[in-house]
This record gives structure tokens, sequence and C-alpha cells, in this order.
């Protein structure tokens, strides 16, 4: 289902915003590697720095480790060794309720299945993306709304999950990821349940409403349109390009 | 998390799933509406004692002749009644005596028939002192050869007043018969003979063999200190004395009793209810692996998640104990109206079943929501 896609050779500019925290770099790794209790080293060293506003496509074949630096980007998981930055932040040191702060405020994540609730309109669902971000109930709701129209599905607050399509689903999704305005939005495979056009659809909008990006995709295609692509195999970064 | 936002991600789960969350609030409604019910119906019939005992009046003693020193059966002097009247407090004495005759509808009916019915002289003030109402003898009446039946020897012998009836050697005239008398069924059992007419148709010597005294209820203990003294100065030790509401007031005292097992049960049902709460929660966390994992990735810390499943549990063991509440009284109202007893649930009991329902609620959640708050929250980004 990929290979074959053209999305818009040139996406809208995404918009400017300032970092989180100082100037630094968003997102920081030196040395990083991670084995799990099984013994898998799912990396093996990687130093990565990802700038404000930059837009980074995640390549590699399957079990390369891209997932695993992704949950390591986005505090959902901690290092074996190594240190991982966010916004500045050391997270091994952080406890976890800063962590979950970091993830309600500063970090946004699409994933490849949208896991929207069920039987739950579209803007509730986007406005519990505020949730865990001390944000009133009425306020939730009016960003939520604002949100669903970066997305372009103004059309759809009232709409259920199983009303949508897989498209507008996940387009749901990313309104839900970025509802809070995170400096680091992070997509792992966000196109990988749907079809060609509407994953197009989905990256525009990603690039379009995102800060900071860190996409993980299969699809060389789609890595193309993103300024910066880096490739993995076996828990190493092999390869980094910008264009 | 504000309140509204806990539990509305509280009740998630059971919007997710509603017959399952009825089915395992089930167990939890069924124990506090056995638990309630139980509460309710003793106190509804103990509420009907102490109703009884209140328009009944504690202030009725009663004196009878206890045994000698030689074990015989004593007797109290012919002046007992005059004596306990003498008594400030007192406000009525009366006696009865039990007499050899017995009593027959007819005078073809054998002996041993005589249908449990005891025949008793009275004296001219017993139904005052015992307060009871219904047909009485009149200063005359008392002297010629009538009697007035208890409620129940009426019954027995299916008489009523004008009838005939046969006593000792003779025809007696029914007069009429009393209204029952709770604090002395011995008296609904008899056929009451005048004093006077007792010891002139049947031989009776004059001595009673209870006496009836009714005090002020605020001095009942002293006159019952010294009614034996009073009533029987030779003998003080032979006289036996007794308060007939004490028996009711026991019995009142007494409801409680079977309603330990019957609450125990209730309790066994409760423990089940909250188990099977606890089940369910074990399973819904296993189910929502995803959710949680979401939930941490949009911020949620691990109180949070724990929040949410314990606020879960709780809305839980509420539904069924609301529902266990309401039934509970139900019952409780159905049972007392269909008894007569008037509907009686203490405050205590529901604050109780409130506060049994959240306890089991919040055991109940206590491990599923630790399991929930310690899953790593990575699972929601894996395939499903
Ligand atoms: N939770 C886990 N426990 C054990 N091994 C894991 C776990 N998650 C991933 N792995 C293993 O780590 C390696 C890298 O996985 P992953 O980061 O998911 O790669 P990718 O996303 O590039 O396919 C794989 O060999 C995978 O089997
Ligand atoms: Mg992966």
């Amino acid at each position: 289902m990929s290979g074959t896609v053209h999305p818009d050779p040139a996406p809208p500019p995404r918009p400017r915003r300032l970092p989180a925290l100082g100037d630094g770099p968003v997102a920081e790794l030196a040395g990083v590697t991670k084995t799990y209790p099984g013994g898998v080293e799912a990396l093996r060293g990687v130093d990565l720095r990802i700038e404000a506003d930059e837009a980074v496509a995640v390549v590699g074949p399957s079990g390369s480790g891209k997932s695993t630096l992704l949950h390591l980007l986005g505090t959902l998981d901690l290092p074996s060794s190594g240190t991982v930055r966010i916004a500045g932040h050391d997270v091994a040191r952080l406890p976890d309720r800063r962590l979950a702060a970091l993830r309600a405020t500063t970090i946004g994540f699409v994933f490849q299945h949208f896991h929207l609730t069920p039987g739950t309109s579209a803007l509730d669902n986007v406005a519990d993306g505020l949730l865990y971000a001390k944000t009133p109930p009425d306020e939730r709701r009016r960003r939520a709304a604002l949100a669903l129209e970066r997305v372009g599905l103004a059309h759809r607050l009232g709409h259920r999950p199983h009303q949508l399509s897989g498209g507008e689903q996940q387009r749901v999704a990313v309104a839900r990821a970025v509802v809070g305005e995170p400096a680091l939005l992070l997509a792992d495979e966000p196109t990988g349940n749907l079809d060609s056009a509407s994953g197009a659809e989905v990256l525009r909008v990603l690039s379009a409403v995102a800060a900071t990006l860190v996409i993980i995709t299969h699809d060389a295609d789609l890595a193309a349109v993103l300024p910066r692509r880096v490739r993995m195999r076996d828990g190493r970064i092999v390869e980094e390009e910008t264009s | 998390m504000s309140p509204r936002d806990l539990l509305r991600v509280g009740a998630v789960g059971l919007r997710a799933r509603p017959s399952r969350a009825l089915l395992s609030a089930l167990g939890i409604a069924i124990g506090i509406a056995t638990m309630v019910a139980v509460i309710g119906i003793s106190a509804s019939s103990r509420a009907d004692l102490i109703r009884q005992l209140d328009s009944l009046g504690t202030g009725l003693l009663t004196v009878t002749p206890g045994q000698t020193v030689r074990g015989e059966q004593a007797s109290l002097p012919r002046t007992a009644v005059a004596m306990a009247g003498q008594i400030g407090p007192v406000r009525g004495a009366a006696a009865t005596a039990q007499l050899e005759a017995r009593i027959y509808r007819s005078d073809l009916i054998p002996p041993e028939r005589t249908g449990g019915v005891s025949v008793q002289a009275a004296t001219q003030r017993l139904l005052d002192t015992l307060q009871g109402t219904g047909a009485w003898f009149s200063p005359a009446t008392s002297r010629y050869p009538t009697v007035v039946l208890g409620a129940v020897a009426a019954q027995r012998l299916g008489a009523r007043g004008g009838d005939q009836v046969w006593v000792g050697e003779r025809w007696f005239t029914v007069l009429g018969v009393l209204d029952p008398l709770p604090l002395a069924p011995e008296i609904d059992r008899s056929a009451l003979v005048g004093w006077p007419a007792a010891a002139e148709h049947l031989g009776f010597d004059g001595h009673p063999t209870t006496v009836y005294v009714r005090a002020d209820p605020e001095s009942v203990t002293d006159v019952a200190a010294v009614l034996p003294r009073t009533v029987n100065p030779e003998h003080p030790e032979e006289t036996t004395v007794a308060r007939p509401s004490d028996a009711l007031a026991a019995r009142a005292a007494a409801a409680g009793a079977l309603t330990n097992l019957l609450l125990g049960l209730g309790g066994v049902a409760l423990l089940v209810g909250g188990v099977g709460i606890a089940n369910t929660m074990v399973v819904s966390v296993l189910e929502r692996r995803r959710e949680i994992g979401l939930r941490r990735a949009l911020g949620a810390t691990r109180t949070d998640i724990r929040l949410q499943f314990l606020t879960e549990s709780l809305l839980l063991s509420a539904l069924g104990g609301l529902a266990g509440l309401a039934l509970g009284a139900l019952v409780t109202t159905g049972y007392a109206l269909g008894h007569g007893f008037p509907p009686t649930l203490d405050a205590w009991a529901p604050a109780g079943a409130v506060a049994a329902t959240l306890l089991v609620g919040v055991t109940a959640g206590i491990y599923p929501a630790a399991r929930a708050a310690r899953l790593s929250p990575t699972v929601a980004l894996s395939a499903p």
C-alpha cells in the first residue's frame, strides 16, 4: 500500500513557534542504549539531536528500533544507559508526576491505531487531549473545536469514530495530539492503516499543525517529503540525510 | 483531576459495558438489601412492641403466693388487696382467686372436656386495675350466679352474653365478654365470677391467688419493693412480685436475636459481591491496557490511572449499594405494613449500608487499580 504515494510535493509551511523552553534542542539523545528484559538490545548507542521546528522522518526495517526510539523520545520508557533530554530535562531524573506533566504539555502522540474512544464524539475525543493538562472543561472543548478545524474536520465535531473514515479518524487523533500545542509531535506509522490518498492527507495535516515533528514510517516516498531523514538498522542510526 | 472529571473517566468502563456493570453490582445489591431488610424488619417489630408497651403502660404489678419454707404452696391473706391499696403511689388494687369449680357449655359435657378455661373469682375493681374494657359486673351482679368471660375463654366455650353456662353444680348467666388483656393473658383464658358470688355459690374461702396492683409508673420499683411486706406481713418471703410488662420489654429486646444470623448472611453476600467487583475490575484492566497506555501518553500520572479505576470500582459498588438500599427499604415497608408494624429504619442502617458499600468498593478496587497504575505506558503504542 506504500510506494505509489505522491503527496503534495511542497507541504505548506509549518507554523513557527517558540520552543517550549529556552533555545536548546527540543530533544537530545546521547549514547542511548535500550535492552529489553528478555535481553533484546533494541538500541545500541544512539545520538540524536532534534531542534525546534524540525520535521524528521525515521525509517528502517522492521525490528530496527524505531518504535523504541520513539518511546524514549516520548518519555514513555527510560533508556538502559545514556541520556535522553526533552525540552532540556533529563528524563531519567524526573519523577512520574513530572514525566506525565511533560507528556501532557510538551509532547503529542499519534499512533498507527487511532485509539479513539468509541461512542464519544470527535470533539470530546480531542478535548481529552487536554484532560491531564489541568485545563477547565469549557476551555478544553473550545480548543478542541479549533484543533478539529485545523485538521479540516470543523464539520465533523459531533461525529463518533464509527461514523468517520479511517483518514478522518486519524485526523481526529492528530487534532487530539496537537490540541495542547505540544513542542514535539511524535507519530509512529501514522499512515500505516490508511489508503494512500488518506495517508497523504494525514501527512499534510501533520506537517501543517506540528511544531517539531518526528514521524516513523515504512514509506520511502512519504519520508522523502520531510526535510530530514534518519535511517536505522539493528538499533543504530546508520544514515542521516537533510534536504 | 477535578472530581467531575474523575467521575467521568471513572464511568468510562461502566458505559462501555453496562450489562457487565449491572451484573457485578448485583452481588452488592443483594448483600445490602438483605442487611437493610433484616435491620428494618427487626426494628419495625421492635417499634411495634414498644408501641404496645407505651399504650399498655408499665405500672402493673402482680403478687402471687410462692412456696413456704417447707416447700408447700403458700397462700395470700384475705386482707391482701386492702393492704396493697394502702400503699401511697398505688392507683388501684384488685385480685383474682383460682376456684376448684369447672365450667361447661352445658351440663351434658363430660368433665374431661373443660376446654382449658379456668374459673376465677374476681374483685370488683379488677377491670379498672387492668385498665381493661368489655363487659363487667355491677356491685349487684357480682353477688348473683353470673360470669364474665375472658376473650379466649368465650371463644373456647362458644358462649356470649345472655348464654347459660354450667359452673360447679349450677347454671350461671354469662354477663358478657372482656376485650383481650395483653398484660394479663391468664384473664383472657378465665371465666370470672364475682367475689361475693364465688363465696356464696362455689364455696370460695376468700384467699386471693393473684393480686393486681396498678402503681404510678415512676414509683413501680418502690411499690414492688414494699409489696411483699404489705400484702403478707407475716410471711413476706412467701410472695412473688412480677411486672407483666417486663415480658413484653424482654421480647422487644430479643427482637434482635435472630437478626444477627441473617445479618451475617447479608455480610457474606456483600463479601461475595466485593469479590465479584474485584474480579470484574481485574478483567477490565487487562482488556483496557491500550486505553491506559493512551491516557498515560496524554499525560495521566500513575495516580490519575489508579484513581480512575478506584472510582470505577466505587461507582460499581455504589450502584449496587443504592439498589440494595432501595430494595431493602421496600421489603421492610412491605413486611411491616403486612404485619401492622410501623415501618421503621433507623438512620444508622442506611448510613451503615453506604459505609459498607464504600468500604467494599475501595477494597475491591485497590488491587486492580494498582495493577492498572503499574502498567507500562508503551503498551498503547504496540499493535493490538
Ligand atoms: N517490550 C518489549 N520487550 C522485549 N522486546 C521488545 C519490546 N519491544 C520491542 N522489542 C524488540 O526490540 C526490537 C526493536 O523493536 P522496535 O523498536 O519495535 O522496532 P521497529 O519499531 O523498528 O519495528 C525488536 O527486536 C523487538 O522485538
Ligand atoms: Mg515499530
